[in-house]
């Protein structure tokens, strides 16, 4: 019932089709916590997680889509061993991945923090290249940390 | 996202809570703007906030800016474990005044 070793999936754990819209994330938050959290994940490492995607949305909804408001985000979670991996497809105008950089912590400008979020939450993220049909993939990999072991 | 307002030795204290998100912190930013503006010492008392992201983080940067401007008073309290992970990790827990409990901000 516990840990089945290091179990092979190819299929997503998880598919998720939504709105590219601020309304749609709470509940996308709570379906990628229950998820990570089905996977093993102590609810920290979940709560790692449920930021990343977050803010990877977020940046899909502000800079890809851009304000346009009929944008659709398809969210994929996949385990591959002991790791989580997220891919999130959108199909708007192809992002310049350079100018997907997190900021600079010392420049207190308000905005800009996401990137520096995904990257300090998960153990590798980036673009793949676009998909058959446009858009873009972004995909972020986390390594699954269960639940602390009483000393 | 809820908010509710006080006032409590001098200071106003604006009580956050729920998730404080791309959908909410438009009007966290603007209720703390103009908070900040009224010239009061404002408390930002985060203690109900489960969750808190970039968006939210910068509606708090927004509001401590001006009122570093204003030269009025400006501290976020007793942040959750989950609101005070994402400040750390924006390495802004240095920036911001942060208290533990609200007599320790008053």
């Amino acid at each position: 019932m516990s840990d089945p070793g290091a179990p092979r999936s190819d299929a997503p754990l998880l598919h998720r089709r939504f709105a590219a819209r601020a309304s749609e994330l709470r509940e996308v938050r709570e379906a990628v916590r229950r998820e990570a959290l089905a996977q093993g994940c102590a609810p920290e490492c979940a709560g790692d997680i449920v930021i990343a995607v977050d803010e990877a949305c977020q940046n899909i909804i502000r800079h890809a889509y851009a304000g346009r408001s009929d944008g659709e985000i398809v969210l994929e979670i996949a385990r591959s061993g002991e790791e989580i991996l997220v891919t999130l497809r959108d199909f708007a105008p192809p992002v310049d991945p350079s100018r997907v950089r997190p900021r600079d912590l010392d420049d207190l400008r308000p905005g800009g923090l996401g990137t520096h979020l995904i990257r300090e939450l998960t153990d590798g993220c980036g673009f793949a290249p676009a998909p058959p049909g446009g858009g873009n993939l972004f995909r972020m990999r986390k390594r699954i940390r269960k639940h602390e072991e009483p000393a | 996202m809820k908010h509710s307002l006080r006032e409590e030795g001098g200071a106003v204290v604006a009580s956050l809570s729920g998730d404080v998100d791309l959908e909410s912190s438009p009007r966290a930013r603007e209720l703390l703007l103009a908070l900040v503006r009224d010239g009061r010492k404002v408390l930002v008392d985060l203690s109900g906030v489960g969750y808190i992201d970039s968006s939210g983080v910068a509606s708090l940067i927004e509001a401590f800016q001006l009122a570093r401007r204003a030269g009025t008073g400006f501290a976020l309290v007793a942040p959750t474990p989950s609101a005070l992970r994402v400040l750390e990790l924006a390495r802004l827990d240095r920036v911001f005044t942060i208290h533990a409990t609200l007599a320790d901000a008053l």
